[in-house]
C-alpha cells in the first residue's frame, strides 16, 4: 500500500494546507495592475524586448475585454487589490538544501520532497510568482528532455520558446488569458525529443502564500514526434478571508504519434478564484489526455480543450469536480475537430454538497469536411443533499453530416438504499457517503498513479467530513 | 428474557401500518423461521429490525443487549451484532467488495481511520475470508468486483452470506435468502450458514416458501399474516404450511395478491 504524501485522515484543510508563512520577500510589486507593474515584472526578469512588448500588448487586450458574463459569478474580483508579482527568494534551488528554510518546510508539510524521492522523475515547486525549486533525473536530461521553469526556458532556449509560446492560446483568446499573458511568471516548460518516453511522471506543485496574491503561471509543453510524457500538477493555498486569484495558461503541442497526459489535482483554499485556460493541439495520430480534478477554490472556470489538427488525433478529457458550501465549480472540456478521422471523449463527474454548485460546460465542435469524426460526451452528477445544485451546458456545433457524436447525462442523489446497505454492515453514515462518492469517481481515480489515487480518496474524505452545517 | 426480543412492534410505511403488533423472542443458538404469504409484512419486518429509514416504528421495542434497537442507527445496530442478509442487495458502483468488506470489518472493530493498530491487516483479512469463500464456491476475482454490480441472483445471495461469515453477527436475519438460487447454490449457502450455527448465533429466517427450511432446520416457525403473527410452533408448522399453503389464513391475508415471482 502506497503512502500518500502527508495526508492524514480526519483533519481539516486549515491544518494541512491552510497554514501560512510570514512574508520575508525579496520583492513584492505594489497592489494593482498598470503598465508600470507589467514593465517592472519584465525588467525584474531581464526579458528580451519582444516579451516586454508581448506583455504590454496583452495588458491592453485585457483592459479592453469585458468580464465574461456567462459561467460563474466573477463580480467580486477586485483587480486593483491584487499583488501581481511577488518574489519570495533570490534564486532557484536545484537541491532542497538550497531552498530557504521556511519555504522548504512548507513543501515538506505538503509532502513534495517525499513524493519526489518515491515516484517522480522531476519536480518543480512554485511559491508565489517564482519557481523556487527544480529538478530532473539526469538520465532524462541526457536524453534531451527539457524540464525547466518557464522563465529559465525563455533565457536558455529562446528559439524553441518563441516558436511555440502563445501559439496555442493567443492573448486575445479570453480576458484571463490576456491577463496571464501580461503578468505571467513561473510555470513549467517541457520539451520531449522525438521517440523519448518519460515513463515516470513529472510534477509541479503550486503554492500561494500571501494574502490577495495573484498567481499567473504559464506552462508550455512540447511533445515531439512519437514521444510520451505525463505531467502532474497540484496546488494549495492558505485560507484568508479576502480573495486570491489564480489564472494560469497552459499550452501543449502534441506532435505526430506522440502522447501527453496532463493530470491536475486542484485543491486551492476556498478564497481562491481559479480561472485557467488549458489547451492542447494534437497532430497526426497524436493523443492528448486531460485528467482534471477540481476540489478546491471558491470559483473555478476551466475547460481543458484539445484541437484535433490532423487525422488520427485523439483527445480525452476526464474530469471530476467537487463543490461544497460556497463553492462553484464551472468545469468541463472542449473538443475542436478541425481534421477528419479524429476522435474525442469527455467524461465529467461532479459532486455537489452542502449547497455547493457544479456546472458541466462543454463544447464539441466539428468543422465542415471533417468526416468520420467520433465524439462521445458523458456527464454524471451526484447530489448529496437537497440544497446543492448541478447544471449541464453541453454545446455541440457540427457542420458535417458524416460524424458520430453521442451525449449522455445523468443526475442522481446518494440513494437511501445504498446508504442503508452500507450502514447495515456497521459503516457509519459519513464513511458510507464517502464510499459512495469515491465509488462514483472511481473511473477517474483509477487513471491516477496509485499515490495520487490514495491522496484523492482522502481529500474526498476530508471534504465529506468537513464543512458540515 | 430472551437474547433478542421483538415486543409489540408496529411499523408504518408512508403512513400505512404494515406490522400490527409483532412479538417474537429469539435466543442465541436457535433458528427461527418467519413464514408468510406475499404482502404479510415479511420484508417490512426485516427492514424495520435493521432500521431502514423508510420504515417508521410507531410502537413497540426491539431489545438486544440491554438496548432498544429502535433508537439506534443501522450502523449502530450492526456493530452491536445484528446482521441482515438482504433479499435484494444494493449495487454500489465503483466500490470493490474487498474495500467494502474491509471497511465493514474495521467498523465492527471500532477502527475509525485513526488508530492503525485496530485496523485489520491484509493477512488477517485473507485468512478470515478463505474458508467461507471456499464453502460458497467463490474465487478471489470476486473481491475485486464492485459491490453487487453485475452479480447474478445467486452471486448476490452468496455475497450476503460471505459478509455474514466475515462479520460474525450474534443475530442474523436472512430475508428470502433462497429466492433466486439454483439448487447447487442453495446447497452452498446452506452449508455455509449451517457451519455458522452454534451457541453464539441466533438466526431469523424470513421466507415465503419452506424450501430453504429443508436445508436449514428451524427450531421454531412463526406464521406472519397481515402484519401479525398468527401461529407459532415447532418445525411441524412449516410442514403443515407446505401441505395446505397459506389458504387457511386467506381471510386475514391481503386478498387477491399475485403469486410471488421466483427469480
Amino acid at each position: 500500500m502506497a503512502v500518500a504524501p502527508q495526508i492524514n485522515v480526519g483533519e481539516d484543510y486549515r491544518e494541512k494546507y491552510g497554514f501560512f508563512d510570514p512574508e520575508k520577500y525579496v520583492f513584492k510589486a505594489k497592489r494593482g495592475l498598470s503598465e508600470e507593474v507589467v514593465k517592472e515584472i519584465s525588467w525584474m526578469k531581464n526579458e528580451p524586448d519582444w516579451m516586454t512588448a508581448f506583455r504590454l500588448r496583452s495588458l491592453h487586450t485585457f483592459l479592453k475585454k469585458p468580464m465574461p458574463t456567462w459561467g460563474a459569478d466573477l463580480s467580486r474580483i477586485d483587480f486593483d487589490n491584487i499583488y501581481y508579482y511577488v518574489k519570495a527568494t533570490e534564486s532557484q534551488g536545484k537541491s532542497w538544501d538550497e531552498v530557504p528554510d521556511d519555504i522548504k518546510r512548507t513543501f515538506d508539510r505538503l509532502g513534495v520532497p517525499e513524493a519526489e524521492r518515491k515516484f517522480l522523475a522531476g519536480v518543480a515547486a512554485q511559491y508565489e510568482s517564482e519557481v523556487v525549486y527544480h529538478s530532473l533525473h539526469q538520465e532524462l536530461e541526457k536524453k534531451g528532455v527539457i524540464f525547466l521553469d518557464t522563465d529559465t526556458a525563455l533565457r536558455e532556449h529562446p528559439d524553441l520558446f518563441k516558436e511555440h509560446f502563445g501559439t496555442v492560446v493567443p492573448p486575445a483568446d479570453n480576458k484571463f488569458a490576456a491577463l496571464n499573458s501580461a503578468v505571467w511568471s513561473g510555470g513549467s516548460f517541457i520539451y520531449v525529443p522525438p521517440g523519448v518516453h518519460v515513463d515516470v511522471p513529472l510534477q509541479a506543485y503550486f503554492r500561494i502564500n500571501a494574502e490577495n496574491m495573484g498567481q499567473f503561471e504559464r506552462t508550455l509543453i512540447i511533445c515531439d514526434e512519437g514521444s510520451f510524457v505525463h505531467y502532474i500538477e497540484g496546488c494549495t493555498a492558505p485560507i484568508y478571508t479576502t480573495d486570491s486569484l489564480h489564472s494560469a495558461v497552459v499550452e501543449i503541442i502534441v506532435k505526430r504519434g506522440a502522447r501527453c497526459r496532463y493530470t491536475t489535482i486542484q485543491n486551492w483554499s476556498t478564497n481562491v478564484y481559479n480561472l485557467v485556460t488549458k489547451r492542447a493541439m494534437a497532430f497526426e495520430n497524436a493523443t492528448m489526455e486531460w485528467v482534471d480534478g477540481n476540489l478546491g477554490s471558491q470559483v473555478t472556470m476551466k475547460y481543458p480543450s484539445v484541437y484535433l489538427m490532423e487525422p488520427g488525433a485523439k483527445g480525452d478529457v476526464l474530469s471530476i469536480a467537487f463543490a461544497g458550501r460556497g463553492q462553484h465549480q464551472d468545469a468541463g472540456g472542449k473538443m475542436v475537430h478541425v481534421a477528419p478521422s479524429t476522435t474525442s471523449t469527455i467524461t465529467s463527474k461532479s459532486i455537489s454538497k452542502a449547497g455547493g454548485r457544479t456546472s458541466y460546460r462543454g463544447l464539441v465542435k466539428v468543422h465542415p469536411g471533417c468526416h468520420d469524426v467520433k465524439s462521445f460526451v458523458k456527464c454524471d452528477a451526484l447530489l448529496l443533499d437537497d440544497e446543492s445544485i448541478s447544471d449541464t451546458y453541453p454545446y455541440i456545433e457540427c457542420d458535417e453530416p458524416r460524424v458520430n457524436i453521442g451525449h449522455e447525462a445523468t443526475v442522481s442523489k446518494v440513494s437511501d438504499e445504498q446508504l442503508f446497505y452500507l450502514m447495515s454492515r456497521g459503516i457509519p453514515r459519513v464513511e458510507a457517503e464517502t464510499m459512495i462518492v469515491n465509488g462514483f469517481i472511481e473511473p477517474f481515480t483509477k487513471e491516477l498513479p496509485l499515490e495520487y489515487a490514495v491522496e484523492l480518496n482522502r481529500l474526498i474524505q476530508l471534504e465529506m467530513e468537513g464543512s458540515v452545517g | 428474557m430472551a437474547d433478542f426480543e421483538i415486543r409489540n412492534l408496529h411499523v408504518s410505511v408512508e403512513g400505512r401500518e404494515i406490522l400490527r403488533g409483532v412479538s417474537l423472542a429469539l435466543d442465541k443458538g436457535e433458528v427461527h423461521a418467519v413464514m408468510g404469504p406475499n404482502g404479510s409484512g415479511k420484508s417490512t419486518l426485516s427492514c424495520a429490525l435493521m432500521g431502514h429509514p423508510s420504515y417508521e416504528v410507531t410502537a413497540g421495542e426491539i431489545r438486544f443487549k440491554g438496548r432498544n434497537l429502535v433508537e439506534l442507527e443501522p450502523d449502530e445496530r450492526a456493530r452491536l451484532g445484528v446482521y441482515l442478509a438482504f433479499q435484494y442487495p444494493t449495487v454500489v458502483p465503483g466500490v470493490t467488495m474487498a474495500n467494502f468488506l474491509r471497511t465493514a470489518l474495521n467498523a465492527r472493530r471500532g477502527y475509525d481511520g485513526k488508530d492503525k493498530s485496530r485496523a485489520i491487516t491484509p493477512r488477517e483479512f485473507r485468512a478470515l475470508l478463505k474458508e467461507p469463500m471456499q464453502t460458497l464456491r467463490m474465487d478471489d476475482s470476486f473481491l475485486s468486483r464492485y459491490v453487487n454490480d453485475g452479480f447474478s441472483g445467486g452471486e448476490k445471495k452468496r455475497a450476503e452470506i460471505l459478509q455474514m461469515a466475515a462479520l460474525v453477527p450474534e443475530i442474523a436475519i436472512l430475508d428470502e435468502t433462497d429466492s433466486g438460487l439454483d439448487i447447487d447454490s442453495i446447497r452452498y449457502v446452506s452449508e455455509a450458514i449451517n457451519g455458522m450455527r452454534g451457541p453464539n448465533l441466533g438466526i431469523l429466517i424470513i421466507t415465503h416458501y419452506s424450501r430453504i427450511l429443508q436445508f436449514i432446520k428451524p427450531d421454531y416457525v412463526h406464521v406472519l399474516v397481515n402484519g401479525q403473527i398468527v401461529r407459532s410452533g415447532g418445525p411441524e408448522v412449516a410442514d403443515a404450511l407446505e401441505r395446505t399453503g397459506y389458504a387457511e389464513w386467506a381471510e386475514e391475508a391481503a386478498a387477491g395478491q399475485p403469486e410471488e415471482e421466483v427469480e
